[in-house]
């Protein structure tokens, strides 16, 4: 995320040698007030994301849950009187068993999960990347109501995303959707679709589709806008067909931007949680569970298992975080700065 | 946008023309069929919802409206989501402008890494981790309050919304810090009176973005949340699809009238979209 293409501030050059703490002083001189300003961030960031984090990882080797995590149990006498024991069954240390139960399938069915997280992930990137694209190239050039189409195809950015999956859960009923009724105007039976895996999960990336186009679309356009018009004309005079102008101007143009909403898009993909949650329930059977809807249900269906949830948030987060490692380490290799 | 004058480059020939309208207009209808089919839906009695025959309009009444309106706690959780919205796009727009600023202009030590952390924190599996913030929340004695949503989404829409300023910020020429210190504003002034009113694309896109962000949550709600008269809508609408008499009339309608609003923050705000997105796209 951080460029070092403008860097505004004056560099900073501790003259000299000097002592430690008058370093640290003038650093606290120079500094302070970017600090205040960030500050706030910072610590919000600190208590919500970062304690629970360590938090986390610490559950993630222990054996919480909701029935062991009381250290005494309190029972009333007959005289009213409070008498408390220790909990014999109190939550403990256990190294890796987590881990392991998860790994292994004992509970929940990680591999299964991960398998059909991916396939969600890189199809719905794909295609919010495809279709955002087409359309921004589209949009990109002077047409009449150009404007309309735009407000138009940014639309379902505007409805929030629980709206959007029960609008596609109720186009998707069985008995009464639309997706239903048209299929069986134009001649073809209707399809229950949330008896079959591949259908149920079908249903999801359609409604995630549609949910995510239009972001891909606005930045993409965003970026084409920036991209210098001297260079297409100059293109347009040595004689480059429309193809070669999109593949050889506009393409390396949207680099920067594409990389960074490709993976902001896989980051936010992979944890989408409301779309499986809500579109398909995880029907049938579990089988179109996600990752991250999986590791809800196993963790906090019945008896809630808070440690079993802090493995799966560790995993998750622990994929991610190669990901991105990868991503970036190819991205320098192809000479991006980022 | 249509002010930009391009040199009439290649005139398009009919063909070129019908197909590129064609499938424009076959995208919008993509894009907003959904929310129209939803919208027809909701003007349509019960039992017409439930029949298997397609049609746009039946029976047409506004009832599912009233029930909705008058029926149910529809209008408390729909203050309350307004409240949360309000709040949380105040302050986020608030705190990712400054943070955004500081990011941008300032070589601080730790600028690197925090910038580093913005972007975990997209990584992390919120209806996971959502246990552990519950404790704190729950030691703060922030729950079933307000002010416990409203800190949960700034968590989740600041760092996206600080990286994007800070892309936009980057954009915007720092003679113009120089010359607003050189006239004598103090490095906040500059910030407020200078560089934020050149922003306003992108903050509008913040706006839009933090105000989505907390319209739409579910799942924090549902976690932090324990009364009905704390509801917030994404919450409370769940109510009306149980598990196994889903009363979609009354979904429908409440499904139009929660859209409405972020609707309109999308109406004033999309005309900065694709020019307030921009930059931080550019300078990712």
């Amino acid at each position: 995320m951080t460029t070092v293409t403008a860097e505004p501030a004056p560099p900073s050059t501790p003259s000299g040698r000097s002592a430690r703490p008058s370093r640290l002083r003038r650093s606290w001189d120079k500094h302070w007030y970017a600090w205040a300003m960030v500050l706030p961030v910072v610590i919000v960031l600190a208590v919500l994301i970062f304690y629970p984090l360590f938090r986390g990882i610490w559950l993630s080797f222990t054996n919480l849950n909701e029935a062991n995590q009381v250290a005494e149990i309190c029972t009333k006498s007959i005289t009213g009187s409070e008498v408390c024991a220790e909990n014999p069954n109190r939550w403990e240390f256990v190294g890796l068993d987590n881990y392991v139960r998860v790994l292994t399938g004992e509970v929940g069915e990680f591999w299964q999960w991960t398998g059909t997280t991916l396939i969600w992930t890189f199809v719905c990137v794909a295609f919010h990347f495809g279709l955002g694209l087409g359309l921004a190239t589209m949009l990109n050039r002077p047409m009449r109501f150009r404007s309309l189409y735009r407000v138009l195809l940014v639309l379902p950015w505007a409805v929030p995303a629980f709206v959007s999956a029960f609008a596609w859960k109720f186009i998707f009923n069985e008995r009464f959707g639309l997706a239903n009724a048209l299929l069986s105007a134009v001649g073809i039976d209707p399809v229950s679709w949330f008896a079959d895996r591949w259908t149920a999960l079908l249903t999801a990336i359609v409604t995630n589709i549609w949910l995510g186009v239009p972001f891909m679309m606005v930045a993409l356009l965003g970026g084409m806008q920036t991209i210098p018009s001297e260079l297409y004309e100059a293109a347009e005079i040595d004689g480059a067909s429309a193809w070669q102008r999109f593949k050889n101007i506009t393409l390396p143009g949207l680099r920067p931007v594409s990389m960074t909403v490709i993976l902001l898009g896989t980051i936010w993909t992979f944890n989408m949680f409301p779309i499986i949650f809500l579109v398909t329930e995880g029907q049938p059977a579990g089988q179109s569970e996600i990752l991250v809807t999986g590791a809800y249900r196993a963790a906090f269906e019945g008896i809630r298992n808070y440690s079993l949830a802090s493995t799966y948030g560790v995993l998750i987060l622990s994929i991610l975080l190669v990901f991105s490692v990868f991503y970036r380490r190819a991205l320098r290799k192809q000479g991006e700065v980022w | 946008m249509s002010r930009v004058k391009r040199p009439a480059r290649s005139r398009r020939s009919p063909a070129r023309s019908v197909l590129l309208h064609g499938t424009l207009l076959v995208a919008s209808v993509i894009a907003i069929g959904p929310i129209v089919w939803v919208l027809l839906s909701s003007l349509k009695p019960g039992y017409a919802i439930q029949s298997s025959e397609l049609t746009l309009f039946r029976d047409t009444t506004l009832a599912n409206y009233a029930y909705v309106l008058t029926e149910t706690n529809f209008p408390r959780w729909f203050l309350n989501s307004v409240i949360v919205a309000a709040f949380t796009m105040g302050i986020g727009i608030f705190l990712s402008a400054t943070t955004g600023y500081a990011v941008s202009r300032f070589n601080f030590p730790g600028r690197r890494p925090l910038m580093m952390v913005f972007l975990v924190t997209q990584m992390f599996p919120v209806a996971i981790l959502i246990v552990p913030i519950y404790t704190i929340m729950a030691r703060l004695g922030l729950i079933n309050t307000m002010p416990a949503l409203i800190i949960a989404y700034l968590t989740i829409a600041v760092p996206f919304c600080a990286w994007m300023l800070k892309g936009y910020f980057d954009s915007i020429p720092t003679s113009l810090d120089e010359a607003a210190a050189l006239d004598g504003c103090g490095p906040f002034a500059t910030f407020w009176r200078v560089v934020l009113p050149l922003a306003r694309p992108a903050v509008a896109v913040t706006a839009f973005y933090t105000f989505l962000t907390a319209w739409g949550e579910v799942a924090y709600a549902s976690a932090f949340i324990q009364t009905d008269d704390k509801f917030t809508l994404a919450y409370g609408l769940q109510q009306f699809v149980p598990q196994f008499n889903p009363q979609w009339e009354y979904l429908t309608a409440a499904a139009v009238l929660v859209t409405v609003p972020a609707g309109l923050v999308f109406f004033f705000a999309q005309k900065h979209l694709v020019s307030g997105l921009t930059a931080g796209g550019t300078k990712g």
